[in-house]
């Protein structure tokens, strides 16, 4: 008997927050569905699950992704961070993630994964980012509650205390 | 929303490619950054029964610069041309328009090929390619074929590609004389959404500072990337965010934008 098309199934290995881990997949699933339904990273959100509110982002080898927009099939021997990953293994919080908390810069939540990860690879490679920088750099996410100044205001603390923390050279 | 089921390959080489999309041909869809096919695939607008995935090709992930000349190959994320050093020397007027391009995370996996390939009438990329009349590789089965940017695009989401042709890179050729600018402008209701008219123009000038090269291309407005030839009525199109008339008007002054910015570089040069 032939095989339904698409039910063929892939072998994956990946590197999510450091540790690694495998699944066996099939070509449409997701990898925002691989995160949330097989690995149980829930910090994940799915908003509109066709590439425009940006809740679902991700860093793949570092860069802020989409998972909506990728498949689980395609980050085979990738790194992927999320949310989770995002304050290390002690009890404390990211820099971002602190400075969200003391700006108040989320109210339902909904969106603040997708924001936190977006920032944290932007402010990487842009550690003195003015206001207007970090609004661009934001445009791919929406935020339906706060009117994004307080998550702008947050973002540019977390980039003051991340230049205080390692000065530049 | 998630896709209807397909078979997914991941070629290594070119030659895996091609072969898969002789193959498969009207079946199959190329993936490169996914993030037009992949937003469709979701909404189930396309529901290919083949996926070929290119993202392992990485021949076609190239850039290269020689003599003036830039390389690119289609799988070159678009967030390269901001990035990339050779890009700002080569072709300013694609380091200019690239931040423009979506969103900072659908540029960080777009890539150029994608969104040529894709053809919006809205993007950036096929206008700027235009402009600076780049030459098209495209390969098949049945060999290598070259194509200016300027007949690849065919109007509404269509280009020159056959169903078993990828497009596998762009040439940029370099300024057109030693005296030459850029200059690129566009409306859009927010940063990264597609633009509701845009235009790009590129001007060169003899010793003497007299006009001898101008290209001036409108997109967004109608069904395609539009070279401009002569002063005409421009073909526009309405939808939920213009009407064809709001996008006439706003076409004239964002065209005399592009055309005095390219103008002042190529003075100041």
């Amino acid at each position: 008997m032939t095989p339904r098309p698409g039910s063929t199934v892939h072998d994956v290995a990946v590197t999510v927050n450091g540790a690694e881990r495998r699944a066996r997949v099939i070509p449409r699933l997701l990898l925002a569905d691989l995160l949330r339904e097989e690995w149980g990273l829930t910090g994940t959100h799915l908003g509109c699950e066709h590439g425009a509110c940006g809740a679902c982002t991700v860093l793949v080898d570092g860069e802020p992704t989409r998972s909506c927009l990728v498949f689980a099939v395609q980050v085979d021997g990738c790194r992927v961070d999320t949310v989770e990953g995002l304050a290390g293994p002690g009890p404390g919080l990211h820099p971002l993630q602190e400075a969200f908390r003391s700006r108040h810069a989320l109210q339902c939540g909904f969106c603040t994964p997708g924001i936190l990860m977006t920032l944290v690879a932007y402010l990487r490679l842009h550690p003195s980012p003015s206001e207007t920088e970090i609004r661009e750099a934001l445009s791919g996410n929406l935020c339906r509650c706060t009117g994004y100044q307080h998550i702008v205001q947050a973002a540019l603390d977390a980039a003051a205390a991340g230049r205080e923390a390692v000065p530049a050279p | 929303m998630r896709p209807a089921p397909f078979e997914y390959f991941a070629p290594r080489t070119v030659e895996e490619a091609l072969d898969l999309l002789a193959r498969h041909g009207d079946e199959a869809k190329l993936l490169a950054g996914g993030q037009s096919l992949v937003p469709m695939m979701n909404m189930r607008l396309v529901r290919p029964a083949v996926v070929v995935d290119l993202n392992r090709v990485a021949a076609l992930g190239a850039m290269r610069e020689d003599g003036g000349r830039l390389h690119l190959g289609a799988l070159v994320r678009q967030h390269a041309l901001e990035r990339d050093g050779r890009v700002a020397a080569a072709a300013p007027l694609l380091a200019e328009a690239a931040p423009l391009i979506g969103h900072l995370q659908t540029r960080a996996r777009g890539t150029i090929g994608g969104s040529l390939a894709h053809a919006d009438p809205a993007a950036e990329l096929p206008a700027c390619m235009i402009a600076l009349d780049a030459v098209f590789h495209l390969r098949s089965a049945r060999g290598p074929r070259a194509c200016s940017a300027r007949d690849f695009f065919r109007g509404l989401l269509s280009t020159a590609l056959e169903p078993d042709e990828l497009l596998a890179g762009v040439e940029v050729p370099g300024a057109p004389a030693a005296r030459a600018g850029h200059g690129f402008a566009e409306v859009a209701r927010r940063h990264g959404d597609f633009a509701l008219v845009g235009a790009c123009a590129v001007l060169a000038l003899d010793a003497a500072g007299v006009c001898r090269h101008a290209r001036l291309v409108i997109f967004g407005a109608g069904d395609g990337p539009h070279l401009v030839r002569a002063a005409a009525a421009i073909d526009a199109r309405a939808d939920l965010h213009a009407t064809a008339e709001y996008r006439r008007r706003v076409a004239a002054g964002i065209a005399a934008r592009a055309l005095q910015r390219a103008a002042a570089r190529a003075e100041a040069a």
